[in-house]
C-alpha cells in the first residue's frame, strides 16, 4: 500500500522474477548475453540512485526480494512470471519451481504463474496439468522467443499452442501473459509481430491475454488489436521506467493506451529485478501528463492511477482489495471497451 | 571517396534513421580500393533480420563507390554475427545465412517497415499543420514546402506511391486514398506509429550509449582513414 497526499493506493506488481543469472548458471554465451542485455536495460533506464553492480544484478537473495518489494516497495501482491530459458541457463533462468519456493514461504505475498511451450507436445500438456495442480495456477507466462534446440521461437497461433490454450481454459487458467521476445521463427518476419495475439484473443474470448511491455516495440500494432479485442490487456513492464528518463515519451505511451484501450486494461509492473517497484510507484503517483500535452492526451486522475497500480490486476487474479482502497464501481461493464476506445470498422 | 556519406544512405529499417546517425558504425577505413567497416548494435539480441539488412545494405553501399574494389563489412558483438557476416560476404542471402530458420528473403519485412515509416511521416506533417492551425490540403501540390513534406515525399517514393503535384495527400500505406469518414481514425493510428517509431529509436540510442559508453557517437569522431 502506498499513501501520498491523503490518497491511498493498493499495489499489485504484475511482473516479477526470482532469477539466477550467475555465471555458474550460464550455459553458454547466449545466457551471458541475455543477463547482460537485461543489465543494460537496468543501467539505461534507472535513476542514478537505483543502480546496482552487475554482481548484485545476477541474483537476489530472498531477503533482498522481500525488502525491495514489500518492506520498501509498497507492493501488496507480486506476481511471478517465469522465464525458463533452459537453452541459455543450466537450471533455467527463472522457473515456476524457483519462484514457487519463495511463494510457499510467503503465500500471502506472491502469486505464482506457470509456463508452457507448445513444442513439448503431449508430454507438456501433462506437465501443465501437474503444474496447475501443484501451484493452483491462475496465470501462465508465455515466451514466444524461447529457443529450443534448432527451433528459435513459436507463435500463439500454432496448432499445438491452441491445444495448450484449450487446456488452460479447461483448468481455469484465464490469465495468459504474452512476452514478445527478440527472435522468432521464421526469422524473415518481424520478430515482434503481435498479430498472433489477435488470432488467439478472438478464438478464446474467455481467456485474457496480457501483452507484456504493452507490445513494445510495436505499441501501435498492440493498440490496434487491443481496441478490437476486449480480452487483450497491456502490462507496463519495461514501459514503466521511461517515467524517469523520458517522461514525455512515457506520457505518450500512457496517452495511446488510454485512447485505444481504457484505464481498466492496463496493469503496473516493475519487471523486478530489472527495476524496483519503490521508485516506479512513487514516480507514477507523482506523474502527470505535461501541461502542453494535456489538450491532446488528457490528464491522469487519481482513480486511473489506482486502477493501473493495482486494482486492474486484482480483478484479473481475484485478489481481495480492502474496501477503503477500492474505487467506486464503474457504471459501465469494464469487460467492454469503454472510454475513448474507438470502434474499428471491420 | 566518401565512405561515411555512402554509409549514411543506409537506414535502420525499423527505426527509419541512418545507421551513421544512430551510432551503429563503430569503425571504417580505406586502404587503396579496399574498405573496412565495423558495425555494432544496441543489444546482443537485436533482431537478426534487421541486422542482416543493415550489414548487407552497408556492404552494397560501399561497393557502389567509385574506386572501391573490395569491402570487408562486419557486425560485431551480436549473437548471430557469424551467420550474418558470412551470409553477406558469400552473398548467400538471408535464407543462406539462416538455412534452418528463414523461409524467404526480407523483401516483405522491408516493406512492412517502409509502410510504418510512411505513416509516421504522415503524422509528423499532420501535427505540424495542426500546430500552425492549417487544414490538411487535398493534394501534394497544395502543400507548402517544409522538412515534413520532404520527408513524406521520400517515404512515398520508397513505397512507390505517387509524388505528383495532383496526387491526393491522404493515401494509406498501400497507396489507396483514405476516405473522409476514416481519415480521423487513420491519422490517429499514424500517430501511434510515430510514437512507437520515435520511441524505439530513442530507446535504441540510449541502449547503445549504455553498451558502448566510450564509443564513437558522431561522424567526426570515427576512427578511420580520410573518406
Amino acid at each position: 500500500m502506498y499513501e501520498k497526499d491523503g490518497e491511498r493506493y493498493f499495489i499489485v506488481d504484475s511482473h516479477i522474477h526470482a532469477w539466477d543469472g550467475r555465471p555458474s548458471n550460464q550455459a553458454n554465451r547466449y545466457g551471458e548475453g541475455f543477463i547482460n542485455c537485461f543489465y543494460d536495460y537496468h543501467r539505461n533506464l534507472s535513476p542514478e540512485s537505483e543502480l546496482w553492480s552487475l554482481k548484485e544484478f545476477w541474483q537476489q537473495s530472498e531477503e533482498r526480494i522481500m525488502h525491495d518489494l514489500f518492506e520498501v516497495g509498497y507492493v501488496d501482491k507480486a506476481i511471478f512470471q517465469p522465464t525458463y530459458l533452459t537453452d541459455f541457463f543450466v537450471n533455467g533462468f527463472n522457473t515456476t519451481e524457483q519462484d514457487g519456493a519463495l511463494a510457499e514461504k510467503h503465500p500471502d505475498r506472491f502469486i505464482v504463474n506457470g509456463s508452457w511451450d507448445p513444442r513439448d507436445g503431449e508430454a507438456g500438456l501433462d506437465r501443465l496439468e501437474e503444474l496447475a495442480a501443484r501451484w493452483s495456477l491462475k496465470g501462465i507466462k508465455l515466451y514466444t522467443a524461447e529457443w529450443k534446440g534448432e527451433s528459435k521461437g513459436w507463435k500463439l497461433s500454432d496448432p499445438w499452442s491452441y491445444r495448450y490454450l484449450e487446456k488452460c481454459q479447461e483448468l481455469g487458467i484465464r490469465n495468459i501473459h504474452v512476452h514478445k521476445g527478440p527472435t522468432i521463427y521464421p526469422l524473415n518476419r518481424d520478430a515482434f509481430d503481435v498479430a498472433d495475439v489477435d488470432d488467439v484473443a478472438s478464438a478464446f474470448p474467455e481467456l485474457r491475454f496480457i501483452v507484456e511491455h504493452v507490445g513494445l516495440p510495436r505499441l501501435e500494432d498492440f493498440c490496434w488489436i487491443a481496441t478490437q479485442e476486449p480480452n487483450v490487456y497491456g502490462g507496463l513492464a519495461v514501459a514503466m521506467p521511461f517515467i524517469h528518463s523520458r517522461p514525455r515519451y512515457f506520457a505518450q505511451i500512457i496517452g495511446e493506451l488510454l485512447y485505444w484501450l481504457d484505464e481498466n486494461r492496463i496493469t503496473f509492473a516493475s519487471d523486478y529485478a530489472i527495476w524496483t517497484p519503490k521508485w516506479l510507484v512513487e514516480s507514477f503517483v507523482d506523474f502527470q501528463i505535461p501541461e502542453d500535452m494535456q489538450g491532446e492526451l488528457g490528464a491522469l486522475t487519481t482513480d486511473v492511477k489506482r486502477k493501473i497500480l493495482g486494482l486492474n490486476a486484482a480483478k484479473l487474479y481475484d485478489i481481495d482489495v480492502p474496501p477503503e482502497l477500492d474505487v467506486a464501481p464503474e457504471p459501465t461493464d469494464s469487460g467492454e471497451a469503454v472510454g475513448s476506445a474507438p470502434k474499428v470498422p471491420a | 571517396m566518401n565512405v561515411l556519406a555512402a554509409l549514411g544512405t543506409v537506414r535502420d529499417p525499423e527505426l527509419d534513421e541512418p545507421i551513421t546517425e544512430l551510432g551503429f558504425v563503430s569503425e571504417w577505413s580505406v586502404d587503396g580500393g579496399h574498405v573496412v567497416v565495423r558495425l555494432r548494435l544496441p543489444t546482443y539480441f537485436c533482431a537478426p533480420n534487421f541486422a542482416y539488412l543493415m550489414v548487407a545494405d552497408a556492404n552494397d553501399a560501399v561497393l557502389a563507390l567509385p574506386g572501391v574494389t573490395s569491402a570487408d563489412v562486419k557486425l560485431e558483438d551480436h549473437f548471430a554475427a557469424d551467420a550474418i557476416n558470412a551470409g553477406v560476404a558469400d552473398q548467400t542471402g538471408f535464407v543462406g545465412a539462416f538455412p534452418e530458420q528463414a523461409v524467404e528473403e526480407l523483401t516483405e519485412l522491408r516493406m512492412t517497415f517502409k509502410r510504418k515509416a510512411y505513416l509516421a511521416s504522415l503524422d509528423r506533417l499532420a501535427r505540424k499543420l495542426d500546430r500552425e492551425g492549417k487544414p490538411l490540403p487535398d493534394t501534394l501540390g497544395e502543400l507548402a514546402d517544409c522538412a515534413e513534406r520532404t520527408g513524406l515525399l521520400r517515404r512515398r517514393a520508397d513505397l512507390g506511391l505517387s509524388c505528383d503535384e495532383a496526387a491526393p495527400l491522404l493515401l494509406d500505406e498501400y497507396g489507396e486514398p483514405i476516405p473522409v469518414a476514416r481519415s480521423a481514425l487513420k491519422l490517429r493510428f499514424a500517430r501511434a506509429v510515430r510514437v512507437s517509431v520515435d520511441g524505439n529509436a530513442a530507446f535504441c540510442r540510449g541502449l547503445l550509449t549504455t553498451r558502448y559508453p566510450h564509443g564513437a557517437q558522431h561522424a567526426d569522431t570515427y576512427a578511420g582513414g580520410r573518406g
